[in-house]
C-alpha cells in the first residue's frame, strides 16, 4: 500500500493503494467514479479509456505509480453539465444502445478532435480503431464525431 | 410460435387493481432517471397516483412509465413506454422513465414473464402496454367527467389535457390523478386507431442517452452499497475437467483478501431447467476488498483439476423434452470439424418431406450440392457477466445484468431453500446480451459467495473468465442439394444441417412450400461445450448458408437471384406446398421487392469495383433482406454501403430500429469475416480480445441505409432479424468480387487476403 494525490477531474484525490494498481480500478473501487469501464484489462477494447493531460490513455492497463501530477479527466469531468460537443453530437445522433463502450469511445473521440480538430474519415476510423463496440454502433459513432467536428 | 398469447385482459386487469390505490414514494439510484429527451429536468411531484403496474401519474402532470423488459440495448425502455404513453394521450416531454422490478404477479405473461430475447419483447408486451395508456386514460377521463358532472363519452384528452368543449371545462392529468386513481379499471378500455398515433413511429430519443454520455452509474457492473465485497471465481482451464483440489495458502494471505472457498452451484440432484446451462458448477470463489487484490490472489491460487465424467440433463422446455449430453473428455475444434463431416455424409433425422425427392434427384439433368459450416462464437458482451448479491437470513437481494430473472429465481430459490417470495431481483442495464444473459448461473454463484462471507458482494468474471466460461454459440454445417431437370428448372431440395450439439435447421421455413420435392434431415453431436442462444439462435446460420445457396443455384438456372426468390415466393403464396410454411410468402416477397428498387438493384449499375450481393431471410417474426455493396483493397472487402429493408410490422421508434438494424448489419459482417471461437484440448483458445477478433470501426461499412415497410401489423421484434441475412449477402457480395464462393466461416479469418 502507499499514498497517492491525484489529479482528477480538477479536483486533488488522495487514495490508498497497491502501486500496481491500474488507475481503472481506482477511479472505480476507491473513488466512485464508474463511468470508466472495464472491458479487457489489457487495453484492447478501449471501454477503460481516459485523459491524461490531452491524450487518451487506457486506464485499465495505466498503474497509479506512474501518473504523478498529470491531470487525469474521466467521463464524468469531461464537461460540467454533459455538454462537451462530443456528448451533445452523441445524444443527437441517438448513437448508443447497450451504452456500455460509449464512454471509452466519447473520451478517444474528444481527445482526437483536440488534437485534429476535423479529422478525415480515415483519422476517424485511425483513432477509434482501438474501441470495440459490441453493439456495433460504428456507422453513428463516426457520424456523430464529424458533427461534433462541426 | 402463433399460440403464444399477450397477457390476457382479465389477468392484467387483475394485476392491475392489486397494484392500484396507494402511493409510491422513492426513486432507486440507478434506476430512478429524468427522461433524457427533454432537456430540462422535470419537477418531481409531491405525490405519486398508482394506475397500474406500468405507470403512475403525479400530481403536478408528470407521468411515470415502468419498463417490464430488461434493457440490453434493444432499447425497450425507451419504445416500451412510447406504446404507453401514446395510449395514455400525455406529452412525451411529461414521461419519466423506470425499470420495473421484477415482479411476475404484475408483470404476468403466457410465456416468460419480463424476458428479454428471442426478439419477443415488443411483440409480447404490445398489448399489454397499451392495455395499461388506455386504462388510466378511461380513468382519467371518468373521474372528469364525475367532477364537472358531464358524460365521460364527451370528454377528449390530447398531450395530458383533459377538455370539456361544451361547458370549457379542461383540467391535466394531475389534477385529475388522485380522483382518477380510484375509479375501477375498464373492463375493456378502447385502444387509439392506430391512424391516429402520434408518439408511436415518431422517433424519440433513448431515454438514457444523458446518463449514458455522462458516465452515469447504470450498470451491474457499477453497483455498490455500503461494506460491500468484491468476488471473482476461478473455472476449470478447459471442458471436460472439473475441481479436485485448491491450495489456497498463498491466496489467503494476499493483501485485502477476505476469505477463498469452494461453492457449487445446484444441490444434489437438482432438476436443471432450459436455462441452466453451465459446464462448471463447481468454483473457487475469492472474496477481497477490493477488484484488483482479488483479481492479483486470484493468480495466486494453486488449483487441481480433474476429469469430469459423463453426465446428461433432461429439461422440459416449451412442453417439449430435451435431452442434453455431455460426454467425457476433452474436445478440439478440428476434431468437431472432422466429426461434422462424418455425420453430414450419413443420412439424418427426416425432419420434412414434400413429394418424393429421392425419386426426383434419381431423374435429375444436374445435381448442384454445396456444403456451409461455421464454427462456435463466444457472446463477448462488453460487460463482462456480473452480479450483486445481499443474502440476510432467509432474504436475498441480487442485482445485476440478466435477460431471463424468471428463469433463474426459481433456481435461486431452489438452491437457497427459500421461497421465490423471499428473493428480490433488481435488473440493471445489460451492457450488452446477445443471448449470453439468459443464462445467469453467476447470480446464483453471487449469493452463495455473499451467504457464505456474509455480507453483500459484487462477483464480477474477468474477461477470460467471460470468455472461456462457455454458453457459446454452436458450430454447424449445413449440406444443400438441388436438383434441376434438363431446361434448369428447380424440380427437387434437399437440406441436412447438424451441428454441436444441436441442428441448426429450420425446416419449414423457405424454400419449404416453394418447392413439390423437398426434404429437410438434421443430426446433432454431443458435446461438453455449452452452448446457448446467440442473437437469432440457428438462424444466424442457417440463414446465411440458405441464401448463399439460392444465389449459387440461381446463377446456375440463370436467373437473376431477386427474380428467382420473387418466383418461388409466388409460388409459395399462390399454391403453397405442405402446410406448415413459417412464413408469409407476401411479406417476404415485399422485403425483396423494397430492397430491389432501395438499391437501384438490376437498374443502376454499382460503381467500377463495386460488387453487390443480396439475401433475405425471415425469423422471429420480422422480414429482412439486404443488399450489400463491397470492394476489394489489398484482398480484403471493404464494405461500401449496405441497403436494407425490414417489415417488422408497425415501427414503434424509427431511429432505434435503425440503429438495430445497422447495429445487427455490422455485427454479422464481423462474425462473418472474424468470428470464431476454437477449442485445444477442451480449453477455449481465445481468451480475451487480442486473440478474438471483433469488428472494428474500419471494417464496419461505410455507409447504411435502412427502410421499412409500412403497414398496421401489430409490431415484432428486431434485435435478431436483420442478422441472419447480412452473412449470405456479403457471402454473395464475396462471391462477385473474387469469383470464389465462401463456404465455411469465418471467411477472412486469419486469412491475410482473399480471393
Amino acid at each position: 500500500m502507499a499514498s497517492f494525490t491525484l489529479n482528477i477531474n480538477g479536483k486533488k484525490q488522495q487514495v490508498e493503494v497497491d502501486p500496481t494498481t491500474p488507475i481503472l480500478w481506482v477511479l472505480r473501487d476507491h473513488l466512485d467514479l464508474v463511468g470508466t469501464k472495464y472491458g479487457c484489462g489489457i487495453a484492447q477494447c478501449g471501454a477503460c479509456t481516459i485523459h491524461l493531460g490531452d491524450t487518451a490513455m487506457r486506464s485499465c492497463v495505466l498503474p497509479v505509480s506512474q501518473v504523478g501530477e498529470q491531470p487525469i479527466t474521466t467521463i464524468e469531468g469531461l464537461s460540467e453539465n454533459g455538454d462537451h460537443p462530443v456528448q451533445k453530437a452523441w445524444l443527437e445522433h441517438d448513437v448508443a444502445q447497450c451504452g456500455y463502450c460509449q464512454a471509452g469511445q466519447i473520451m478517444n473521440a474528444s481527445a482526437l478532435l483536440k488534437s485534429t480538430p476535423r479529422p478525415s474519415d480515415a483519422a476517424i476510423e485511425g483513432a477509434m480503431n482501438g474501441n470495440i463496440c459490441r453493439c456495433a454502433t460504428y456507422v453513428w459513432i463516426k457520424a456523430a464525431i464529424k458533427t461534433a467536428a462541426g | 410460435m402463433t399460440a403464444i398469447n399477450n397477457t390476457s385482459r382479465r389477468s392484467f386487469l387483475r394485476n392491475s387493481i392489486l397494484a392500484s390505490g396507494g402511493l409510491v414514494i422513492g426513486v432507486n439510484w440507478l434506476t430512478g432517471c429524468k427522461n433524457a429527451s427533454s432537456e430540462a429536468a422535470l419537477a418531481l411531484p409531491k405525490e405519486w397516483f398508482n394506475f397500474n403496474a406500468y405507470l403512475k401519474i403525479g400530481e403536478n402532470g408528470v407521468v411515470t412509465i415502468f419498463t417490464p423488459n430488461p434493457e440490453f440495448g434493444q432499447n425497450v425502455m425507451t419504445s416500451m413506454p412510447i406504446i404507453v404513453a401514446e395510449e395514455l394521450d400525455v406529452d412525451w416531454k411529461n414521461v419519466l422513465v423506470e425499470m420495473a422490478a421484477h415482479d411476475p404477479a404484475k408483470y404476468p405473461d403466457a410465456m416468460f414473464g419480463q424476458f428479454t430475447g428471442g426478439s419477443w419483447g415488443i411483440r409480447t408486451k404490445w398489448e399489454p402496454l397499451r392495455n395499461a395508456g388506455a386504462a388510466a386514460r378511461h380513468m382519467l377521463k371518468e373521474a372528469a367527467a364525475q367532477a364537472w358532472q358531464v358524460p365521460a363519452e364527451e370528454i377528449t384528452t390530447s398531450e395530458g389535457i383533459l377538455k370539456h368543449e361544451k361547458s370549457g371545462k379542461s383540467a391535466d392529468y394531475g389534477e385529475m390523478a388522485s380522483a382518477a386513481a380510484k375509479i375501477p379499471m375498464p373492463e375493456k378500455p378502447t385502444l387509439k386507431e392506430i391512424k391516429d398515433f402520434k408518439i408511436i413511429s415518431q422517433s424519440k430519443k433513448n431515454v438514457r442517452g444523458k446518463e449514458i454520455v455522462t458516465g452515469k452509474p447504470m450498470f451491474g457492473l457499477d453497483y455498490k452499497v455500503e461494506g460491500m465485497l468484491i468476488a471473482m471465481i476461478e473455472h476449470p482451464p478447459a471442458f471436460g475437467l472439473k475441481l479436485k483440489s485448491v491450495d489456497d495458502s498463498a491466496a489467503r494471505a494476499m493483501p485485502g483478501i477476505k476469505d477463498v472457498f469452494t461453492i457449487k452451484t445446484y444441490n444434489d440432484g437438482f432438476e436443471k431447467a432450459m436455462f441452466d446451462t453451465n459446464a462448471f458448477p463447481e468454483l473457487v470463489a475469492i472474496v477481497g476488498n477490493s477488484t484488483w487484490e482479488v483479481m492479483q490472489a486470484k493468480k495466486a491460487l494453486k488449483v487441481e483439476w480433474e476429469p469430469a465424467p459423463t453426465s446428461s440433463n433432461t429439461v422440459t422446455f416449451m412442453g417439449n423434452k430435451r435431452t442434453f449430453n455431455y460426454p467425457a473428455g476433452l474436445e478440439s475444434s478440428t476434431d468437431h470439424q472432422a466429426m461434422m463431416e462424418v455425420l453430414a455424409a450419413k443420412p439424418g433425422k427426416v425432419v420434412r418431406r414434400n413429394g418424393d425427392p429421392e425419386a426426383a434427384f434419381k431423374k435429375a439433368a444436374k445435381i448442384i450440392e454445396r456444403s456451409y459450416s461455421a464454427p462456435h462464437l463466444a457472446h463477448n458482451c462488453m460487460e463482462p457477466m456480473n452480479f450483486f448479491a445481499d443474502v440476510k437470513g432467509d432474504k436475498v437481494k441480487v442485482a445485476g445484468p440478466l435477460q431471463a430473472p424468471g428463469f433463474i429465481e426459481p433456481t435461486l430459490a431452489a438452491r437457497m431453500g427459500i421461497p421465490v417470495e423471499n428473493i428480490e431481483i433488481e435488473m440493471t442495464r445489460m451492457g450488452g446480451g446477445f443471448g449470453r444473459r439468459a443464462y445467469s448461473h453467476y447470480m446464483v454463484e453471487a449469493a452463495l459467495i455473499s451467504q457464505k462471507v456474509n455480507a453483500p458482494v459484487k462477483l464480477m468474471y474477468s474477461r477470460e473468465d467471460d470468455m472461456t466460461n462457455g454458453i457459446y454459440r454452436p458450430a454447424y454445417q449445413a449440406t444443400y442439394r438441388a436438383a434441376l431437370d434438363e431446361n434448369d428448372n428447380l424440380i427437387a431440395f434437399h437440406v441436412k444441417a447438424g451441428g454441436i450439439p444441436e441442428s441448426p435447421l429450420h425446416a419449414d421455413r423457405f424454400p419449404a412450400g416453394a418447392i413439390d420435392n423437398y426434404l429437410a434431415e438434421d443430426w446433432k453431436i454431443d458435446s461438453n461445450i455449452t452452448i446457448g442462444t446467440f442473437r437469432a439462435p440457428r438462424s444466424n446460420f442457417i440463414g446465411g448458408a440458405e441464401q448463399s445457396f439460392l444465389d449459387e443455384l440461381a446463377e446456375a438456372m440463370g436467373k437473376d437471384p431477386i427474380e428467382f426468390r420473387l418466383e418461388l415466393l409466388k409460388r409459395a403464396k399462390e399454391n403453397p406446398v405442405g402446410e406448415k410454411n413459417d412464413y408469409d410468402a407476401a411479406r417476404y416477397a415485399g422485403v425483396l421487392e423494397l430492397v430491389q428498387e432501395k438499391s437501384g438493384w438490376g437498374k443502376t449499375a454499382p460503381a467500377v469495383g463495386t460488387s453487390r450481393g443480396v439475401a433475405a431471410y425471415f425469423c422471429h417474426n420480422t422480414y429482412a433482406a439486404h443488399v450489400l455493396d463491397l470492394t476489394m483493397e489489398n484482398g480484403k472487402p471493404v464494405v461500401q454501403k449496405v441497403t436494407s429493408a425490414i417489415d417488422c410490422g408497425i415501427v414503434v421508434n424509427p431511429d432505434a430500429a435503425t440503429n438495430m438494424t445497422e447495429g445487427a448489419v455490422t455485427d454479422g459482417i464481423g462474425n462473418a469475416l472474424y468470428g470464431e471461437m476454437t477449442f485445444k484440448d477442451g480449453a477455449a483458445e481465445k481468451t480475451n480480445f487480442d486473440k478474438y477478433r471483433m469488428i472494428r470501426m474500419i471494417e464496419a461499412p461505410k455507409a447504411i441505409e435502412v427502410h421499412f415497410v409500412k403497414n398496421e401489423i401489430a409490431p415484432t421484434g428486431m434485435g435478431e432479424p436483420p442478422f441472419p441475412p447480412i452473412f449470405g449477402a456479403l457471402a454473395n457480395a464475396l462471391y462477385k468480387a473474387t469469383g470464389k464462393r465462401v463456404y465455411r466461416q469465418p471467411f477472412l479469418g486469419e486469412q491475410a487476403v482473399m480471393g
